[in-house]
Order: structure tokens, then C-alpha cells, then sequence
């Protein structure tokens, strides 16, 4: 061990996916699940915590078990490891956040078929030592969380006006009160969800031109 | 007969795999730059869809869940091994990925090559396991039931990616601002198309 836990590299590792090498915008890993659970902050804030564990605990595993894959095989075996980490966590969260868990439906075991997982598990565990493979599962959950967060926060506030099931636009302001506001419907349904991913990517490649396609 | 026919209807339109649920979107983006290399992937994702549906229909009604064992006598009545779902789905879906991968090398090597990566891919295509998944959770009664449902959402999948991909090599030649180029304006097309595609949902079936 010449480098420490926490050396520069490492620091990249845990970084770079939640800024200029995000999972969603720039990987195009993952979207599957991710537009679905964004209507509401609190499912898509339990879905982003339940990949980044699952990423990284498969990263480490996978990591671990690196050198004793047959490679003809190691699809399967990924499979299995990310099947039985998902049945964990699914298992938890009908344990403890139950209508949370009602409310995400399929999606819990989409994970198992979301794309960062075996896209991370390919490109990064198969190749590298546990410590670090740890840190880039934390940092490509925390790149998705990050997006499912913000997506979620525009489509709870402009579509319920609330926040984490919080009212945030009073009450008084809805036409039915007498006022002037209504909410906008559309962003609860799914394919604004898409428009708003969209508009993210916009926005992040017209900072940072190096990411713009041809 | 009508019923199923309804269920047909309902799960290439109303519930399309792409535009209600965003399943597969990964390979829906990837795979849709041009026509050709679509349709095969769209064909291959019905293949694969067809042939897992009835299978997992069948572990699902005489393994795993509760009282899904009783075949093997009494006292078996009240296991309930629905926990093993995702695991077991999963396993059915890559090992017919296999499957297909091998038929298609063998007969199709030209379209072999040009899937490349994205035949292996189709074992972690979300609207495999999603059409797994959905069909656990809408209970079928029949057999035929869950093949048609395997079929229809394979094929809305497949209408979804054929007409995506026809977009996209039209609108190369067009002006579109430099960071929208590409993935970002493709995100803001299948949003509309989405947004068309809700027009189904007014049909009652």
C-alpha cells in the first residue's frame, strides 16, 4: 500500500461521477429507473440510496472476487452478486419504509437491470482493487442520487407544490381558494420527466464544452 | 379471445414499455442511431420477450409463490418463495440471452456484428426483467395471457425504437444548438413522443 486511503486519485474517483463524469448525463447509464421514481423527492431520495448501496457493495465483491471469474461466465455471476443485494435491500425496505416501497413498485428490482450497475461492475471492479472500487461505487450512486434528486425537486414543486409531501405554495394561493396559482400537471406525468433530464444535459454541456457532441 | 386481444392493444399502446414505464431506455438510446441496427435489436428484444415471459409465468405459479407448491403435497401449502423472484427471473432471462446470442451468430453473423455489445446487453435490458416483473405483479390467469402480454410489450418496444431511430437520422441534418446536440435533444424527443403516446390513455379496454 504506497498511496493512502484518502490520496488524490481516490478523491477523483469519488468525485469525477458526480460532476463531468455523471452516470446519467454523460455515462447515459441508468435512465431507466431514474425517470420513473422522480415524481416525489422521498421515493426517488430512497431509490438514489438504495443504488449507491448496491453499487457499491457489488463493486467490492465483484472486486474481491476479480481474479477467480472465468471470464466466459462473469456476466452471470455479476447478475447474481447485484440479484442478491437487490433481494437484501428490497427485503429492507418492505421492512421499514413500506409505503415507500409500494410506492416504487418494480422499481426496486429494476435495479438489478439498471445499467450503472453492470456498466460500473465491467468498466471498473473487474479491473481494480477493492478500496478504490468502493469509492467509485459511492461515487456513481452519489452522481445518480444527485440527478434524481434534482429532477424530483422541480417535478414535486412545480407539479404538487410540495416538497418531501411538505406544502411549500400556500394553500391560499390555488384558484379553488380564491387565488391566482395551479399546479402544473404535466410535470407529474412521466414524459416531462425525460424533457427535464434534457434540459439538465443542456445546461451541464453548455458549461463544460469539452462534453458537446459533434 | 376478444381479451386477449385487449391485452395486446393495451400493452403496445397504453402501456408502452418505453414511453409509460422508461424501460430499456439504456439500449433505446444507445442502439437508435440508425434504422437498420434497430429493428434487429427491436425483433431480438420480442424473441427474448416471448420466450421468458411464459417461462418465469410458469416459476412463478408452480415454485415461488405462496402456496405455489402445494403440487408437492400438504405440507408445502404455505411456502411462500416469492423473495427468490428477481433471482430466479434473472437467471431465466441471461441464459435465453444466451440462447439467442448463439442462434443469431450462427445465422446472422452480419447482424451479430453490428449489435456487437448490445445483444449481451438485452439480459440487462430493463423491459425484460420490467416485463417479468409487471407480470408477477398483474397475476395472469392463463398461460396465453402472459405470452401475449411477452409479445405485446416486445413489440411496443420495438415500435418505440424503429420510430426513434427514423427521428434521429432525419433530424441529423438539421441546426440544433451544440450542447443539445445528441444525447440531450434525443431526451427532449422521446419526452414528446411520450407526451403523444398519453393520448392512448384515454381508451378504456
Amino acid at each position: 500500500m504506497s498511496e493512502g486511503l484518502f490520496s488524490k486519485k481516490n478523491i477523483g474517483l469519488l468525485a469525477g461521477p458526480i460532476g463531468s463524469n455523471n452516470p446519467i448525463t454523460v455515462q447515459v447509464l441508468g435512465i431507466c429507473s431514474a425517470l420513473a421514481v422522480t415524481a416525489q423527492l422521498k421515493p426517488a431520495f430512497v431509490m438514489a440510496l438504495s443504488v449507491t448501496v448496491v453499487v457499491a457493495f457489488g463493486n467490492v465483491i465483484i472486486s474481491l472476487l476479480r481474479n477467480t471469474i472465468p471470464n466466459r461466465i462473469r456476466i452471470i455471476v455479476q447478475l447474481v452478486v447485484i440479484a442478491a443485494l437487490v433481494i437484501i435491500v428490497d427485503q429492507f425496505l418492505k421492512a421499514f419504509v413500506y409505503d415507500v416501497s409500494k410506492q416504487l413498485s418494480v422499481f426496486v428490482g429494476l435495479i438489478i437491470t439498471n445499467c450503472i450497475l453492470m456498466g460500473r461492475l465491467e468498466a471498473f471492479a473487474l479491473g481494480n482493487k477493492p478500496w478504490p472500487s468502493f469509492l467509485d461505487g459511492i461515487g456513481n450512486g452519489a452522481g445518480y442520487g444527485l440527478i434524481l434528486i434534482i429532477i424530483a425537486f422541480f417535478r414535486e414543486l412545480l407539479g404538487s407544490g410540495t416538497l418531501w409531501g411538505f406544502r411549500i405554495i400556500p394553500e391560499s394561493w390555488y384558484i379553488a381558494n380564491g387565488g391566482f396559482y395551479s399546479n402544473n400537471g404535466m410535470m407529474i406525468l412521466p414524459p416531462m420527466a425525460l424533457i427535464t433530464v434534457g434540459v439538465i444535459i443542456w445546461v451541464q454541456r453548455s458549461r463544460n464544452s469539452k462534453l458537446q457532441e459533434k | 379471445m376478444e381479451n386477449l386481444l385487449n391485452l395486446f392493444v393495451k400493452s403496445v399502446f397504453i402501456e408502452n414499455m418505453v414511453f409509460a414505464y422508461f424501460l430499456g431506455m439504456c439500449s433505446f438510446l444507445a442502439v437508435s442511431k440508425s434504422v437498420k441496427t434497430a429493428t434487429g435489436l427491436g425483433l431480438a428484444v420480442i424473441f427474448v420477450q416471448v420466450i421468458t415471459l411464459p417461462v418465469n409465468y410458469l416459476l412463478e405459479n408452480y415454485l415461488l409463490k405462496e402456496g405455489a407448491l402445494k403440487w408437492l403435497g400438504a405440507g408445502y401449502e404455505t411456502v411462500d418463495l416469492s423473495f427468490l423472484s428477481f433471482i430466479m427471473f434473472i437467471a431465466v432471462i441471461a441464459s435465453m440471452v444466451q440462447l439467442v446470442e448463439m442462434v443469431v451468430e450462427k445465422f446472422a453473423p452480419v447482424l451479430y456484428n453490428q449489435l456487437g455489445i448490445f445483444l449481451p446487453l438485452i439480459a440487462v435490458n430493463c423491459a425484460i426483467l420490467g416485463g417479468s416483473l409487471f407480470m408477477q405483479q398483474k397475476a395472469f390467469h392463463t398461460l396465453g395471457e402472459a405470452t401475449v402480454y411477452g409479445f405485446g410489450s416486445g413489440f411496443g418496444w420495438f415500435l418505440a425504437i424503429i420510430s426513434i431511430a427514423a427521428i434521429r437520422e432525419k433530424i441529423q441534418y438539421s441546426q440544433i444548438p451544440a450542447p443539445l446536440r445528441g444525447l440531450g435533444i434525443t431526451f427532449i424527443i422521446t419526452g414528446l413522443m411520450g407526451l403523444a403516446f398519453m393520448g392512448f390513455m384515454g381508451i378504456k379496454l
